[in-house]
This record gives structure tokens, C-alpha cells and sequence, in this order.
């Protein structure tokens, strides 16, 4: 297991590689110059030229790749071309945010998703397959920022219950531990701030969750319904264990197996940013950044967002080959002498 | 008499229609006996056995009939009383070894928990149960065996496996539905002598659904014939196997090669199985009966018996009617 882990850790560098290849090209060929957009409408010619050459813009392309690179392999992704930060410290400080709301959307995604995949097959074509799927339907189909939008009217215009944006009430801001500012104000034991987070974080978590619950709701009821038809279901029915047991035991552990890649790779596209949900919610995360960075040929920042993008593409993926060898012992990623 | 089947009907409703896969079938097993039930795919005899188990499920149903276990009703019994009946008193064995066993948990896994739904055996105690169950079905190294996963275990084994599961609760029943259709020949009869040998050390009755008269003539000592879900002959293995009365199972018999015959082709039964759904009016294996008479298409014969106790449903042994 550790030998297929190391192996597959070492395919992300040609897989980094080409991704930063793509992108650092696409940017230079597609994106407007950046020069006018970072001084304004008002520089001059000779103060873009001389900003061009600071920022080595005038060197050959590949060149300029080639710098890139060499900076990328010893950590140094450059600095933002307005905030003059380094990329790594402006993603760094805005990731956080993606990642708790992208896990938080996850986890409501698996647990409804589940439940409703596994009624609607255990009850196939009564009327909670048909109201679950539909629901689904509805999840894959609905545009995300008019959920979002309709979400804001009916829980903030509306009932007032829920706050309409941001992650937390700005006086309430706990100190930044770890950047998580559900965990960070448990950990400064503030009850109000912890609260008003979690409070902020219904609406956009609902709103991302409702996509990826569908599909995974989806995929749990075909892979259930494929489940219960094999041979060792009928098996364990003839054992004379119950009908519950015989589905939660037998049946959804089996059907898991697919169901487990598609919450893997849902939560690996959630973390590379939920470019709208971020941006109807005004959350400070990664997706949203990204888009006004992409905006502003802010090219050292869009690239080094992509990259960390496929990084975390290809770790998820590894972590479900790696959780898919503990679901199923028939999954042995060495040959075991027998 | 420890089963008695009692013109047990069950259907299936699908799109075209509904198909009575069972047609009032009735038989007996007695204690420590071998009933063999045989017929071609699409016969009703798997459908039986799994109406005897209560495993019928969507679309199909039980329509009619009575199951007698022990003189209680088995139709009668709620969901929970069945599960306490399957795999404690009646249990059943599978065609299929390769997929009948649940990949993702280790055998022992498998066997103790029929052992622990059944019994008031701890974990301990069902673990060394499952062990004495592995080495009664022959299986070499039980006690390492049992910790493997099925996918490790070649067919043969997994059908032991499944033996084993089935007799942990020495059952009074054993349904064996087809269990060496899927092995090939010498593992076939190292199973069946299996069964023969636990039948006579545990002393349970044995209900064998098979499709091979080779099977039936090692191990059976009565046979019912069905042919689209319906009894067409019932008899002693060696009545049967010495003078078979319906042409049906004369053609069956007739379709094994034998040994001391010099035969260029073998008997082969003409045409197919009728439709499910469309059978003729009269009897169901008409089309295909060489001694086929104008009567047999407008009435269904009655399973009559004959005088050395034998049933048969044909024309040719006796007049009575279906339904008269």
C-alpha cells in the first residue's frame, strides 16, 4: 500500500506539469494584457513598458515559463500583481474558507444523499423513490445562483432567520489559529462567535450541497438497486436475518464501492473553489478570488490557483483508491503471496 | 410427514400478463429423505423452493395453497416468524457458489451470523462453531480458512462454505436449489456425496432442485417431474428410473447417453417450452409429445395415482380430467 501510494504521488509531477504548461500558455494567449488593467486607465506608455519589464512580461514566453517553474519547484509562485503579496500567502489565506465550506457541504451532501438513495431503492417506485428522485432531478438541474438567490430572499428578505453573506459577523471574528472559523472559535471556547459561524454557513452550504447530494443520491440508488438484486442478498435473506439488517449489513456496504468515488471527487471539485456560490454569498474563498483574479490577468495568482486545484484533484482521487482498498478486500494494491 | 406441499400456486405479474410459474404442485417430504424435484429452466422448481423459504418477492406472490412444516402453515407465519424458520429450520443452498457468498465479509463473518441470529451462542462459542462447520464440509485448515474472504476460495470450497452456513443450526430441511450445476464433474459429485453424508449423520430431509437425472438417480429416493409448473410425474428413483410413465420423462431419460447402447444420435424432446404466459389449452407438453393424442390438446390430464403408488398426469395411464 505505501509502494502504490509513493507511486502515485510521483505521477503528480508530470500530471502538475502539464496542467501548468496549459495554463501558463492559456493565460498569455487568452487573458488581456495585464499592464493597463494593473496601473489604470491612465498610465502611460513608458510606465507600462517599464511595469512590463519589472515583471519580466517582456521576456520570451518560454522563458518566462521556464522562471515560472523554477520558482514553482522551490515553493515561490511569484507575487500578485496588485497586492504584491506572494501567491502562496494570498491563497493561503483564502483557502481555508473554501475548505470548511466545501467539507461542511459534503458531509449534508453524503448524509442526504445516502439516506435518500438508499429509501428510494429499498421503496423503489413508491412515493418516496419518486419524491427523492425528483428532489435529485431537481438538485442536478436548478442553476446554482438562482438557488442562491431564491435562498436569500425567502431565509434573509423574507423570514429574517439567516444572515444573506460573509462567513461571520466582523466584531465577532475570533482570532485566526487555524483559519477554520468554526474550529477557531471552538478552540477560544467563544460560544457567540461559533454560533453566528455556523449561523453564516447554513445558506451556502445548502446551496453547494444540493448538486453534489444529488448526484451522490443518484448514484446510491442504482448502485443499491444493482446491489440487492445479486445472489448473496437473496443468501443472507435465506439465513432469516431481517430485511433492515440484510440492506444496511449486506447491501449498502456493497454499494458503497461506486458511491464513495462520487463523494471523493465531488468534494475534490468543491474544493477547488464554488466559483458561484462563493460569489452569491459574497464568501471569502478560493472560487471567488480566482474569478476577479482571472478578471485582472492577475496571471501568477491564476496559475498558482489552478495548480493547487489539480493537486487536490489528484489527491482525492488517491484517497478513494486508498479507502476503496479498505471497503473491498478484493482490491489488493500489491501481490500478496498466497 | 416433515413437508407437505398442498397445490401451492405462485405468480408472477409482469407487463404481458401474469405467469403461474407454480400451478397447484403438491408433494411430500418425510423425514431424513431426498426428494429430488427436476425440470428444465422455466419448470417452477426453483420458484417452488423459494415459496417453501418465504423468499418470494416483487412481482411475484404466493397465490394459493398451503406449505405444511411439521403441520403448521408456512403461508400463515408473519415476516418475523419466517426469518426465525429460514436458516434455523429450513435452510437452502445456491446454483451459484461464485456469487452466493457476500465478497466484502471474511467467511467466519458469514457463517456466525446465521449462528448468532439463531442461537443464544455467544461470538466465541459461534466462532468455534463455524470452524467444526468447516471441517465437517471438508474444507483442509479450518481454522485458518475461516478467516479467508470468499474471493480467495475456489468454487468447490464456496459451495462447502455455503453448506457449512446452511447446516450451522442443524436444520430438519435442506433446500439444495441446483448446487453443482456451476461445478465441474469431479467437484459435482464430491459435493452430492457431501450432502448424502450429512444427510445420513444429521439425519434432515433433503429438497434437491436439479435439472441432471444423473444427480437424481445417485442421490435422490423420490422424484417429482415438473413441467410448466405443474407435477406431470412422482415416483420412487427406481420406479421412475426402471419405467417412466409420461412421455415427458421418457424423453428425459431417453436424452442420456448410455453405456451399453450403440446409438448414432441421442432422443432429443421436440420444439421448445410454451410460452409462460400462453400455455394450450389442454396438456402443457402436447407440442412436443410423440404419442401426443386429439384429447390431450382440449383437457388438461389430472395427476392421478396409479396403482403402485406412483402419479402421473397423462392421457396414456389414465382418462381423469383436470378439474372434473
Amino acid at each position: 500500500m505505501f509502494k502504490y501510494i509513493i507511486k502515485r504521488l510521483l505521477q503528480l509531477i508530470p500530471v502538475l506539469f502539464g496542467v501548468s504548461l496549459i495554463v501558463f500558455f492559456l493565460m498569455r494567449v487568452c487573458a488581456p494584457d495585464p499592464a493597463p488593467i494593473v496601473l489604470g486607465q491612465h498610465a502611460t506608455r513608458e510606465s507600462m513598458e517599464e511595469w512590463r519589464e519589472a515583471n519580466g512580461l517582456n521576456e520570451p514566453v518560454v522563458t518566462q515559463y521556464v522562471d515560472f517553474i523554477k520558482g514553482a519547484v522551490t515553493g515561490d509562485l511569484g507575487t500578485s500583481y496588485y497586492t504584491k503579496a506572494p501567491v502562496t500567502k494570498e491563497i493561503a489565506s483564502r483557502f481555508p474558507a473554501t475548505v470548511e465550506l466545501a467539507i461542511i457541504a459534503i458531509i449534508l451532501a453524503a448524509i442526504f444523499g445516502i439516506i435518500i438513495g438508499v429509501v428510494s431503492s429499498v421503496k423503489k417506485n413508491s412515493i418516496f423513490d419518486n419524491g427523492g428522485m425528483l428532489l435529485s432531478l431537481v438538485g442536478v438541474s436548478v442553476p446554482i445562483f438562482w438557488l442562491g438567490i431564491m435562498l436569500i430572499i425567502l431565509f434573509s428578505g423574507i423570514l429574517h432567520w439567516l444572515p444573506s453573506s460573509g462567513r461571520i459577523d466582523p466584531s465577532l471574528r475570533p482570532d485566526t489559529v487555524t483559519g477554520f472559523m468554526i474550529i477557531d472559535s471552538i478552540i477560544q471556547g467563544d460560544t457567540v462567535a461559533l454560533k453566528d459561524a455556523v449561523v453564516h454557513m447554513v445558506l451556502p452550504a445548502v446551496t453547494l450541497s444540493l448538486y453534489s447530494m444529488a448526484i451522490i443520491a443518484r448514484m446510491t440508488r442504482s448502485s443499491m438497486l444493482e446491489t440487492l438484486n445479486q445472489d448473496y442478498i437473496r443468501t443472507a435473506r435465506a439465513k432469516g436475518i431481517s430485511e433492515g439488517k440484510v440492506t444496511r449489513k449486506h447491501a449498502l456496504r456493497n454499494a458503497m464501492l461506486p458511491v464513495t468515488t462520487v463523494i471523493g471527487l465531488q468534494l475534490g471539485s468543491l474544493l477547488g473553489g464554488a466559483v458561484l456560490t462563493e460569489s452569491v454569498y459574497a464568501w471569502p474563498g478560493i472560487g471567488n478570488y480566482t474569478v476577479q483574479c482571472i478578471m485582472k490577468s492577475d496571471f501568477p495568482v491564476v496559475q498558482g490557483v489552478v495548480l493547487l486545484i489539480a493537486v487536490i484533484f489528484v489527491l482525492m482521487n488517491l484517497i478513494v483508491d486508498v479507502i476503496y482498498a479498505f471497503l473491498d478486500p478484493r482490491i489488493k494494491f500489491e501481490k500478496k503471496e498466497v | 410427514m416433515l413437508l407437505e406441499v398442498k397445490d401451492l400456486e405462485t405468480e408472477f405479474k409482469v407487463k404481458r400478463g401474469t405467469v403461474k410459474a407454480v400451478n397447484g404442485v403438491s408433494f411430500e417430504v418425510d423425514k431424513g429423505e431426498i426428494l429430488a424435484v427436476v425440470g428444465e429452466s422455466g419448470s417452477g422448481k426453483s420458484v417452488t423452493s423459494l415459496s417453501v423459504m418465504g423468499l418470494i418477492r416483487d412481482p411475484g406472490r404466493v397465490a394459493g395453497g398451503e406449505i405444511l412444516f411439521n403441520g403448521e402453515n408456512l403461508l400463515k407465519k408473519s415476516t418475523k416468524e419466517m426469518q426465525a424458520v429460514r436458516g434455523d429450520k429450513i435452510s437452502m443452498i445456491f446454483q451459484e457458489p461464485m456469487t452466493s457468498l457476500n465478497p466484502v465479509y471474511r467467511v467466519k463473518d458469514q457463517i456466525m451470523e446465521t449462528i448468532l441470529t439463531h442461537t443464544t451462542m455467544n461470538k466465541k462459542e459461534a466462532l468455534k462453531r463455524a470452524i467444526e462447520m468447516l471441517d465437517l464440509v471438508g474444507i483442509p485448515a479450518p481454522e485458518q480458512r475461516v478467516n479467508d474472504y470468499p474471493h480467495q476460495m475456489s468454487g468447490g470450497m464456496r459451495q462447502r462454505v455455503m453448506i457449512a452456513m446452511a447446516l450451522a443450526c442443524d436444520p430438519e430441511l435442506l433446500i439444495a436449489d441446483e448446487p453443482t450445476t456451476a461445478l465441474d464433474v469431479t467437484i459435482q459429485a464430491q459435493i452430492l456425496d457431501l450432502i448424502n453424508r450429512l444427510r445420513e449423520k444429521l439425519g434432515m430431509a433433503v429438497l434437491l432442485i436439479t435439472h441432471d437425472l444423473g444427480v437424481v438417480a445417485e442421490t435422490a429416493d423420490k422424484v417429482v417431474v415438473m413441467y410448466c409448473g405443474r407435477v406431470v410425474e412422482q415416483a420412487t428413483v427406481e420406479q421412475l428410473f426402471t419405467k417412466p410413465l409420461h412421455p415427458y420423462t421418457q424423453g428425459l431419460l431417453d436424452s442420456i447417453p448410455k453405456m451399453d447402447e450403440d446409438r448414432e444420435r441421442l432422443y432429443m424432446i421436440k420444439g421448445i417450452v410454451p410460452d409462460p404466459i400462453h400455455l394450450p389449452k389442454g396438456c402443457s407438453f402436447a407440442d412436443r409429445c410423440d404419442k401426443c393424442m386429439e384429447k390431450c390438446r382440449e383437457h388438461m390430464p389430472k395427476l392421478s395415482v396409479t396403482e403402485d403408488g406412483r402419479k402421473v398426469r397423462c392421457f396414456l395411464v389414465s382418462d381423469e380430467v383436470e378439474g372434473e
